[in-house]
């Protein structure tokens, strides 16, 4: 590391140390890129196509052209809007499912690695259990029982499973925190348990958590998708699974329609591939010893 | 290592009973009334016999007895091996329904599973010394792992089956062909097999190879080894020992894998029509069979607890602490 872009510690601090260095790691900056333009598109996009993306508007199966940029499904549905109303859901199920399951994980684990004794017993006994249950399996039934399935249903009971290594990892992370000097020092201070864990703790897992977040993210797009695909996705909206879903159902393999199937599981592909990516980039940003200038 | 064991074994005991639980639960929770929509499906339009069907459903479910009496007559049932007659196959019971489908599904897992653990820990290991492989396979790896499984077993499908037209897209086999010992028909089942099994194993490859990638270099930078090295031990032996103790995380790693790699073989099936449990799992949604539904998910968390505990004892076999009752394997 040279001297011209050594930050001036002193002035920056350590989060914008952080910034700084995540701001010149090109997988994070790759990374979040990829992901919040297909975010933007999914987010705007719906404004400029056709409010209903199961609407019959064009002639049938055609190729991608300058007015269908997607071409357009067996039904004469336009592809591109589908996409990008199916971009939409598969980021609301990711915030949802992935925010719930690090709400459900964070409290878990922190409960159960700061409190020790029984109630560690219990919680990491609950915890082993959902791990070793298979998760998609489940979903698949209780989906199979809901008569209307919605984007938030989805992401809610997406969320429910997917917490487990997130509890795991947590409370391995503050098993060790515990017995530091100033968590004790806070301690004698007279500050309570949640307070010690919200303001002691949690900052030194920050980076971690961080990742974290990111990878449940990621799960959970990956979870619904496959949901949507089995037949058990959102019934009033078009996600990028049920996408995929219908273009089989109606042998677009056979019949050659690949601008059908194509986009939508690339779609998931990238925004999924780009999220690991950034993560790989953080690590390294926030572990001097990976990066690599 | 019987304490070890000990705790394992409650575990397994308490997620199945739980996974149980939650089986019965489910119907009796969840809004709407399975019972109606599986009448809907049957559109019986005779009032009479539409009576009738129902009291035969909720007879099935036993919703006609008080909660607890159902609870205990669930687990009866299911200890004798009863798991209720399935709706789409009628009328074959759940159980041998599941049985048939069953051997497709192993047969497609256990390969692909196995391979891929050795392939990918393999890969890895090689592309933790060598900077050109390492930066090939590393965004390989991560490709892969992001790729959804059935989108990858659909372009396997496009390719292979419709472009290239080497391999048929649908079914376990020809169905030209009675099931019988002959070379043609394992043939045929062979070639029916190799593209769903190539899209399993190829998801799982990136995630054990940057699993063992991340591990082996951690382990390159620990005090045993740089103690081994300033001994001068040829970078060789180092190099064994690295893998040999990443190997452990590994093999807890497969373990909490397979309900992901489970989910994925059940959509990859429904991709190429293979008639394992996945697609029979689409057959019960799409003819609510509730009870088939059901049935296949105790199948898959009993296998995936099995599974599991073989895992634990291939641990304790190559990680002597377990077996010393020091630490290490926890539960």
């Amino acid at each position: 590391m040279t001297a011209g872009i050594t930050p001036d510690a002193e002035v920056i601090g350590e989060r914008g140390e952080h910034l700084y260095f995540a701001l010149r790691n090109p997988k994070v900056v790759i990374g979040l890129t990829v992901v919040t333009a297909l975010l933007l598109l999914g987010v705007f996009g719906p404004f400029f196509v056709s409010a209903d993306p199961n609407e019959y508007i064009g002639p049938k199966s055609t190729a991608p052209s300058g007015e269908y940029w997607l071409g357009t499904t067996y039904f004469g549905q336009d592809v591109f809007a589908q996409f990008v109303h199916g971009l939409r859901s598969s980021y609301v199920v990711g915030g949802l499912g992935g925010g719930i399951a690090f709400v459900i994980g964070l409290s878990v684990g922190f409960t159960a690695g700061y409190r020790g004794g029984i109630v560690d017993e219990l919680l990491n006994m609950l915890t082993n259990v959902v791990l070793v249950l298979p998760a998609l399996a489940v979903l698949i039934v209780i989906s199979s029982y809901l008569e209307v399935r919605g984007v938030i249903a989805q992401g809610i009971i997406i969320g429910l499973f997917s917490w487990p290594w997130v509890a795991r990892a947590v409370r391995a992370q503050s098993l060790t925190l515990r017995n530091r000097d100033y968590v004790d020092l806070a301690r004698l201070t007279g500050k309570r348990a949640p307070q010690i864990i919200l303001k002691e703790i949690m900052p030194n897992m920050a980076s971690y958590l961080l990742m974290t977040v990111i990878l449940l993210f990621g799960g959970a797009i990956l979870f619904a998708a496959m949901l949507d695909f089995i037949g058990l996705g959102p019934t009033d909206a078009v996600s990028l699974g049920t996408m995929m879903q219908q273009s089989m159902a109606w042998s677009s393999l056979h019949l050659g329609l690949w601008w059908w199937f194509v986009p939508p599981g690339m779609a998931i592909t990238a925004i999924v591939g780009s999220l690991y990516i950034t993560n790989v980039g953080l690590d390294e940003v926030f572990n001097p010893k990976l990066r690599e200038m | 290592m019987g304490r070890y064991f000990r705790r394992k074994l409650l575990l397994y005991g308490i997620t199945f009973f739980i996974a149980v639980t939650i089986n019965f639960a489910i119907p009796r929770l969840m809004p709407g009334d399975p019972v109606s929509r599986m009448l809907s499906r049957h559109s019986v339009a005779n009032p009479e016999s539409s009576q009738a069907l129902r009291t035969y459903f909720e007879n099935l479910f036993g919703f006609d007895v008080p909660l607890w009496q159902q609870y205990l007559n669930y687990w009866t049932a299911l200890l004798q091996g009863d798991l209720g007659v399935s709706i789409y196959a009628f009328p074959a019971s759940v159980s041998s329904v599941v049985m048939d489908a069953l051997p497709y599904t192993l047969a497609l897992l256990l390969p692909s599973i196995i391979l891929s653990w050795f392939v990918g820990n393999g890969l890895g290991a090689m592309a933790a010394r060598n900077k050109w492989l390492d930066n090939t396979l590393l965004p390989i790896g991560y490709l892969f792992t992001a790729v959804p499984y059935m989108w990858l077993a659909i372009l396997l499908a496009w390719l292979g089956g419709i472009i290239l037209g080497w391999f048929p897209v649908a079914a376990g086999y020809s169905l030209a062909l009675t099931p019988t010992l002959s070379w043609t028909f394992v043939l045929n089942l062979i070639h029916h097999w190799f593209l769903p099994f190539l899209s399993l194993f190829v998801v799982a490859l990136g995630g054990w190879a940057i699993g063992m990638r991340n591990l082996v270099i951690y382990e390159l930078e620990s005090d045993y080894s740089n103690y081994l090295r300033s001994l001068g031990a040829p970078q060789r032996l180092v190099r064994r020992y690295a893998f040999r103790n990443a190997m452990l995380p590994q093999i807890s790693g497969l373990a909490l894998q397979l309900g992901v790699v489970v989910g994925g073989a059940l959509v990859t099936e429904v991709v190429f029509a293979y008639p394992g449990l996945g697609s029979l799992m689409l057959n019960a949604i799409n003819s609510q069979d509730f009870f088939l539904l059901q049935g296949i998910l105790l199948f898959i968390v009993i296998g995936v607890l099995v599974f599991n505990f073989l895992a634990d004892v291939v641990y304790v076999l190559v990680d002597p602490r377990t077996r010393l009752g020091l630490e290490g394997g926890q539960s």
